[in-house]
């Protein structure tokens, strides 16, 4: 079933619609940078109305695989590229993608967020208009009649800024998909009928558009691009995470190493199948662990911590205890970090931490820091590195003056020290004068661990530990948080990835409305269990109050 | 396994170990080294070529001293640009500091007849006190930087007409225009040596400690740097302040080197100063303003104007030349960005 020469043995084992010819269809291709080769004879094909996954760590040939169909890499010789069974030639200008009927949603969405949402909605027709007169109130209209057909609620006079994270998504999603529509429709000359499938688009790719929407997001945003590939599209759905492949695709290709370790039916496959082609090799390290000897008095202690959201919040953490924080997306879990941390100029309360009091509202992080605190932020690119700057220098920020002299750095004593770190924290390469933004999610991850590891906190924060990183490297994160725990350190994680409280956690804390509302431990500690009781919160009046701010 | 070939094959995994931990492969690449000394080769070629052309007027020692002489106060003033720039803030303001502080020094000076020290004292502290109101509103009333300094600039350049009477002062004490310019040092006067001091002095606090270190965090990343528990505000305050105080102290030279102060000249430097800036940031350490980059640039314009004069142009090529450069440096800057990003991209 599983076939590393390509997808067309593996893909008559799927469930599939055999009779149509694949709507786009890829063979052998190949990409080489320099020495490197970054994809090895890639096969890959999406059918009409299918949902297609593209699962694989940082670095094995996505993202190329994307830039290859955008126009922006050239593939090596020898790769064929079919659309809808008519062979297209390599390389592709940039921008062809538009005229094959193909279209990206990138993470980053291409919003224009100072603008309306009807005038991001337009945003490409008007670029190609010869007209020089735009009707604001037409616009609307049109813009009500898009998301009426795809059942979405927004407002088309709404600013994109003030939209929420899904609204967006849902947004930068629909546009690809009607300038498509539209594109065919000016080529056919003529009035396509709306739900005519010669106006559907051939190919949407999505790369991960989940990636920073909450989990009433993630649903609204699958149920859309289901409709989408009902209309007979076919959808390349790019991502990280297992689960959403598992929920949303018909089909998923694993890429490793730049080659395709397989392309299964996903009904048929499990998480554990998925995983192992993900990472190349057996997986023994899923389990949870068993419960650890946990230290009995307590390290820290919050007292009525509140801010914008929180509302008098007070609970204890032990010396190697890792306690998780979960609740849905605007009801306090992910404030209670930068709370305590001094990040939130709202915070008010008092955090005790070995045996000190401070009070919340004068704490800067300055003297967090000083306090024993560390703070890994979920935002790594904005909050928790310098991209433009080295592996060397972002590892090293809090412990500058360890290699100071008479006043002066010790510059290779610095390299050398970092790569250290590197080596303890399994950062893959292990160069630390390397720019920051060239590793992959996971190891750019290790260095921030690395980087607050080394003040040797008492009490550890962790917000999103794992966002953006691949699942090797992911495992590795739990067991580098599991070891400083073992060690003493107090671990508190705020996250809305539930699988990895349940796996991580030794409690776990449910919020409503900023109030603390469940604590569950031992059995109680399943992902199933957390969920039902971050939603049970979400009933009646508190709907209205825990609603992700817009 | 292919992949272990590949790596193998690639420059700088074999060799001793030691000499790949001083050199990484990516700073022995060809390419790179070009990057790092282009402006060096540049400038080389410039003088080589006027050379050829004018060996008699352009390759003299009286050329050299004048092109590494007159430019201390452009060195200088740059160099005070480089602490905010590092830092993440435009301060636009130092031209209107210069004149300020060559101002404040020709007033007490020559017409009210202070004697020398306390009067650059005062032109000093009047430059660090711009510096100060630069950081309260743009630290404390979170005002846009470029603003700001746009705005106290224009303020310091009316200030200086007005206790100027919008007239040229001149007879500032000789000792100052002695130890500016009166005096040479391998035939350069010593103005230039200390534009070279305050390069070596920038260089070693912005590379070698943790200040300098810090700083760069500041202006490279405003959030990480507050979340990792450094005084963001103190920090950037205090280089603008230091840009106030090192412009105020490129002004005093600058009195002394035209024995006193003109109340609109100092206007001229803000773009040369800015072009300098940008353009040392594509050289010596690329993708970075560096005191060395920027010494190099200030040589390599200069160089190129005073050829281009004694060819027979005239003063717009000043203008061309700054202009030009700023808008080239910075292009050249996104270019080499945008290739790092594709670089990254495929590793």
């Amino acid at each position: 079933m599983i076939d590393g020469d390509g997808s067309t043995d593996a893909a008559t084992a799927a469930p599939s619609p055999a009779a149509e010819p694949a709507l786009v269809e890829l063979r052998n291709l190949s990409k080489t940078f320099g020495r490197t080769t970054v994809l090895k004879g890639v096969s890959l094909e999406v059918r009409p109305r299918e949902i297609h996954g593209l699962l694989g760590q940082n670095g094995s040939g996505k993202s190329t695989l994307i830039k290859i169909l955008a126009g922006f890499h050239e593939p090596d010789e020898g790769g064929e590229l079919r659309i809808r069974g008519e062979p297209v030639r390599l390389p592709l200008r940039p921008g062809q993608f538009r005229a094959l009927g193909i279209s990206f949603v990138h993470q980053d969405l291409a919003l224009i967020p100072t603008l309306s949402v009807a005038e991001n909605l337009a945003v490409g027709r008007l670029a190609r208009s010869e007209r020089r007169v735009v009707r604001l109130s037409g616009e609307r209209r049109r813009a009500r009649a898009v998301f009426e057909r795809y059942g979405i609620d927004i407002d088309p006079r709404a600013q994109v800024a003030r939209l929420s994270s899904t609204d967006r998504a849902l947004l930068a999603i629909v546009r690809a998909v009607e300038e498509l529509r539209e594109t065919a429709v000016a080529r056919a000359g003529a009035n396509v009928p709306e739900d005519d499938a010669g106006g559907a688009p051939t190919l949407l790719v999505l790369d991960e558009p989940t990636a920073f929407l909450p989990r009433t997001g993630v649903e609204l945003l699958f149920g859309l691009v289901r409709s989408i590939a009902a209309r007979g599209a076919g959808v390349l759905f790019v991502t990280h995470d297992l689960d959403e492949a598992l929920e949303l695709t018909d089909r998923t290709t694993v890429l490793f190493n730049g080659a395709v370790a397989g392309t299964v039916g996903t009904r048929s496959t499990s998480h554990r199948q998925l995983v192992e082609l993900i990472v190349g090799r057996r997986l023994e390290l899923l389990e949870p662990e068993p419960e650890r000897q946990r230290h009995d008095q307590p390290a820290v202690s919050l007292q009525h911590v509140s801010d914008q959201v929180l509302q008098d919040v007070s609970f204890d953490v032990h010396r190697g205890e890792i306690v998780g924080v979960a609740s849905i997306v605007g009801a306090g879990s992910e404030e209670i970090p930068y709370a305590i941390f001094g990040a939130s100029p709202s915070a008010t309360g008092t955090v005790v931490v070995d045996g000190r009091a401070y009070d919340v509202a004068r704490l800067t992080p300055a003297r967090a820091i000083e306090a024993g605190m560390a703070l890994i932020p979920a935002e790594r690119a904005r909050d928790g590195s310098i991209g433009t700057l080295s592996v060397a220098d972002n590892v090293t920020m809090l412990t500058l003056d360890d290699y100071e002299r008479a006043g002066f750095l010790r510059r290779r004593g610095l390299v050398r020290g970092a790569a250290r770190l590197g080596e303890r924290f399994d950062v893959r390469p292990n160069d630390p004068r390397m720019p920051y933004t060239s590793l992959s999610g996971g190891n750019q991850q290790k260095v921030v661990l690395a980087k607050w590891f080394e003040t040797r906190p008492s009490f550890l924060l962790l917000h999103e530990p794992t966002q953006g990183v691949d699942v090797g490297a992911r495992h590795q994160i739990y067991q580098l948080i599991r070891d400083a725990a073992a060690a003493g350190t107090a671990v508190l994680c705020a996250s809305t990835d539930y699988e990895q409280l349940a796996l991580l956690c030794d409690r776990v804390l449910v919020l409503a409305r900023g109030r603390l509302f469940r604590e569950l431990t031992g059995t109680q500690l399943t992902k199933e269990r957390i969920t039902a009781e971050c939603l049970a919160a979400l009933t009646g009046s508190s709907l209205e109050q825990a609603r992700e701010p817009a | 396994m292919t992949d272990d070939a590949a790596a193998a094959r690639s420059p700088g995994a074999r060799g001793p170990r030691r000499l790949r931990d001083a050199f990484p492969a990516s700073e022995l690449d060809p390419g790179r080294l070009l990057e790092r000394f282009g402006l060096l080769i540049a400038w080389g070629i410039v003088v080589a070529v006027f050379g050829a052309l004018r060996p008699d007027t352009f390759l003299t020692t009286a050329n050299f001293s004048t092109i590494f002489g007159s430019q201390a106060v452009l060195v200088l003033l740059t160099l005070g640009l480089l602490i905010p720039l590092t830092a993440g803030d435009y301060d636009l303001s130092i031209a209107g500091v210069l004149s300020l502080s060559a101002m404040i020094l020709a007033v007490l000076n020559a017409q009210d007849g202070w004697s020398i020290g306390p009067a650059i004292v005062v032109a000093l502290a009047a430059g660090a006190g711009v510096g100060a109101v630069n950081g309260l509103f743009v630290i404390v009333f979170g005002v846009d930087s470029f603003i700001v300094t746009l705005g106290t600039g224009t303020v310091m350049q009316g200030l200086v007409l007005w206790i100027s009477h919008s007239n040229t002062i001149t007879g500032v004490s000789s000792s100052l225009v002695n130890a500016v310019f009166g005096i040479d040092f391998l035939s350069i006067p010593l103005a230039f040596y200390y534009g070279l001091g305050l390069c070596v002095v920038l260089w070693l606090v912005l590379e070698y400690t943790a200040l300098g270190r810090r700083l760069l965090f500041v202006g490279r990343g405003r959030r990480v740097a507050r979340l990792s528990g450094l005084n963001v505000s103190r920090l950037r305050w205090g280089a603008l302040i230091a840009g106030g105080l090192v412009s105020a102290g490129a002004g005093v030279v600058y009195a002394g080197t035209t024995g006193g102060a003109d109340p609109t000249s100092g206007g001229s430097f803000l773009l040369p100063a800015f072009a300098a800036a940008f353009l040392g940031a594509t050289t010596i350490v690329p993708g970075r303003f560096n005191p060395w980059g920027t010494l190099a640039a200030v040589y390599f314009l200069v160089t190129g104007i005073t050829g281009l004069t004694i060819l027979g142009a005239e003063s717009y090529v000043q203008q061309l030349f700054y202009g030009g450069a700023l808008v080239f440096a910075v292009a050249l800057s996104q270019i080499t960005r945008r290739r790092e990003l594709r670089d990254a991209d495929a590793a």
